[in-house]
């Protein structure tokens, strides 16, 4: 499987080369969605602790580094850094609050909800960070402030941010910290027992996340040149980060960038097709059908069948 | 000093005296048997003893220090590894994962983890189901893993909750033994056992529980017939008789 990963990363690499930049722009979607899906693997997926609100985290890391350029001109670069840290900080407040009073399940996901919702509506009405009008950032072109004139930057720096979360994830699957956050998943009580900090575990898996989903919110902003609160912190922002990795296969390390690779062109087709004439949203339903789908007949999602039928043909 | 003390354990529920002013002791090496009827209170002095519930009242010491406010995790780094009664093996993780899960608890470095998961779960008789998921194993073969898991914690105190129930004559048979084999290479035991044949062969010393009291507490074949412990399992003798 490595050897696959590494053979189709050359390919990534080389393709801006020879593609259209509709298909260049359509990667870097793809690449993006796939790394957030990624962070939240690691807290939704590795750890099973399912937050429903991780565009919070991808909002407040982008209205941080926003903040930050505009009102005192410091490079996204930095910026970006600073974000992830307020939305690991944020991260690691609602996990505290959940994990230290044991909210599991549904109980979890409305308190993530909770806290998403919550910001959205205090940015909508605070005028200093623009209110509902949002913000928006003056395209000059400068790398520094983490603009590019030539698109294919963006899918290099999108491609980057995917690779990156993916090797964090690899990485921890190896170590004791990944069987720690996969006995948690499995259960709770019998990891207590074996002498797993099971507090401790979804506490830092928590952390990650935000952590590197917060750095996405980056990306994102300088990416769309505007920040609104309903498509910084809404909840159509946390299905598009957490659908990927379930469709894909949920606490793998492939699943995110798999789901990322069937869905961001289905939304991107239907949005193509159906975007104009009253059909607005038709992706939803796709996204509505794709996932009773793959919880009838995939329910551990498609890269561990995927990977079995491999292997089957490698033998 | 015990390796384990307890002294003066109770724990309430609403209205139910589930222990009541519990004291036990489980020395270094040995094998203790804790048996009693059906709601006797057995497993939840586990819980109590491992940290999962707070009690009421009491004391418990393990090695020499006090237990109160430790978390499970805590008290197995400490040296305390138990099983549960209803198995709880990690599901969808292999059976060499489950183990390794345990053996991260003294070995940071996942290659001296998994050669320990290796040979505890060689030790138990699974090594040729290592990469099996946990749950397709048979209801014998995840007690061994229950057991195997708990090893690989290297504890020095180990609770065993009903590792031989839902299991028939020969599979007590195999896995009885192993519990005498820990024991010989130093690791003290503590279990619960409905299996009576098994728990008198095995313990060193039994303790009888009854209503969350204990009423009685020494030798196998003594405590085997003790007027209350009698009493206990078969009922009064004038209730046994039924009326005239």
């Amino acid at each position: 499987m490595t050897w696959i990963g590494l053979g189709a990363l050359a390919v990534l690499l080389a393709l801006p080369a020879v593609a259209s930049p509709y298909l260049t722009t359509v990667c870097t979607l793809i690449f993006f969605y796939g790394y957030l899906g990624q962070a939240w693997n690691l807290v939704g997926g590795y750890a099973g602790q399912l937050s429903a609100g991780h565009a919070a985290f991808v909002g407040v890391g982008g209205y941080t580094a926003t903040m930050l350029s505009l009102e005192a001109g410091l490079t996204p670069w930095i910026g970006m850094w600073v974000g992830g840290a307020l939305a690991a900080a944020l991260g690691g407040g609602i996990g505290y609050l959940g994990f230290r009073f044991g909210l599991r399940g549904f109980y979890f996901v409305l308190l993530t909800v909770a806290f998403a919702e919550l910001l959205r509506v205090i940015t909508s009405n605070v005028d200093a960070v623009g209110g509902a009008l949002g913000l928006y950032i003056t395209f000059t072109g400068d790398p520094w402030q983490f603009q590019f004139q030539d698109t294919r930057v963006y899918y290099y720096v999108a491609l980057a941010l995917m690779v990156g979360a993916t090797l964090v994830a690899w990485l921890l699957e190896r170590r004791r910290f990944g069987a720690y956050l996969a006995a948690v998943r499995e259960d709770e009580s019998a990891a207590e027992a074996l002498g797993v900090n099971t507090f401790r575990v979804k506490l830092l898996a928590m952390v990650l996340s935000s952590f590197l989903t917060g750095i996405g919110g980056t990306f994102y902003a300088f990416y769309l040149f505007s920040l609104q609160p309903g498509t910084m912190f809404g909840i159509p922002l946390s299905v598009e980060i957490i659908i990927r990795p379930i469709v894909g296969g949920a606490g793998t390390v492939a699943g995110p960038i798999l789901g990322s690779f069937i869905l961001t062109p289905l939304a991107e087709v239907s949005r193509l097709y159906f975007g104009q004439g009253g059909w607005h949203g038709a992706h939803l339903i796709v996204y509505g059908l794709l996932l009773i789908g793959v919880v009838l007949f995939l329910p551990e999602g498609a890269y561990p069948r995927l990977a079995r039928a491999l292997r089957r043909r490698g033998r | 000093m015990p390796l384990l003390e307890v002294r003066g354990l109770d724990k309430r529920f609403g209205g139910l005296q589930a222990v009541r002013g519990l004291d036990l002791a489980v020395d270094e090496g040995e094998i203790v048997g804790l048996i009693g009827p059906n709601g006797a209170g057995k497993t939840t002095v586990f819980n109590l003893l491992s940290g999962f519930l707070a009690p009421d009242g009491g004391e418990v010491r393990f090695r020499g220090r006090s237990t109160r406010g430790l978390k499970p995790h805590r008290l197995c780094r400490l040296g305390m590894g138990r099983t549960f009664q209803i198995v709880r093996p990690f599901p969808r993780l292999t059976v060499l994962d489950n183990v390794k899960v345990g053996a991260f608890a003294r070995h940071v470095r996942p290659g001296a983890a998994l050669e320990r998961a290796r040979a505890v779960l060689a030790e138990v008789g699974l090594a040729h189901r290592v990469d099996v998921p946990a749950r397709s194993l048979t209801l014998p073969e995840r007690k061994r893993l229950e057991l195997a898991r708990a090893l690989a914690t290297e504890p020095v105190l180990l609770l065993l909750d009903e590792v031989l129930a839902g299991l028939n004559p020969t599979e007590i048979d195999q896995i009885a033994p192993l519990i005498g084999r820990i024991n010989a290479r130093g690791v003290a035991i503590l279990l619960i056992e409905h299996n009576m044949r098994a728990v008198m062969a095995v313990s060193h010393r039994v303790v009888v529980l009854c209503f969350g009291e204990k009423i009685a507490d020494g030798a196998p074949a003594a405590v085997a017939v003790a007027p209350r412990v009698v009493e206990a399992y078969l009922g009064a003798d004038d209730e046994a008789r039924g009326p005239a």
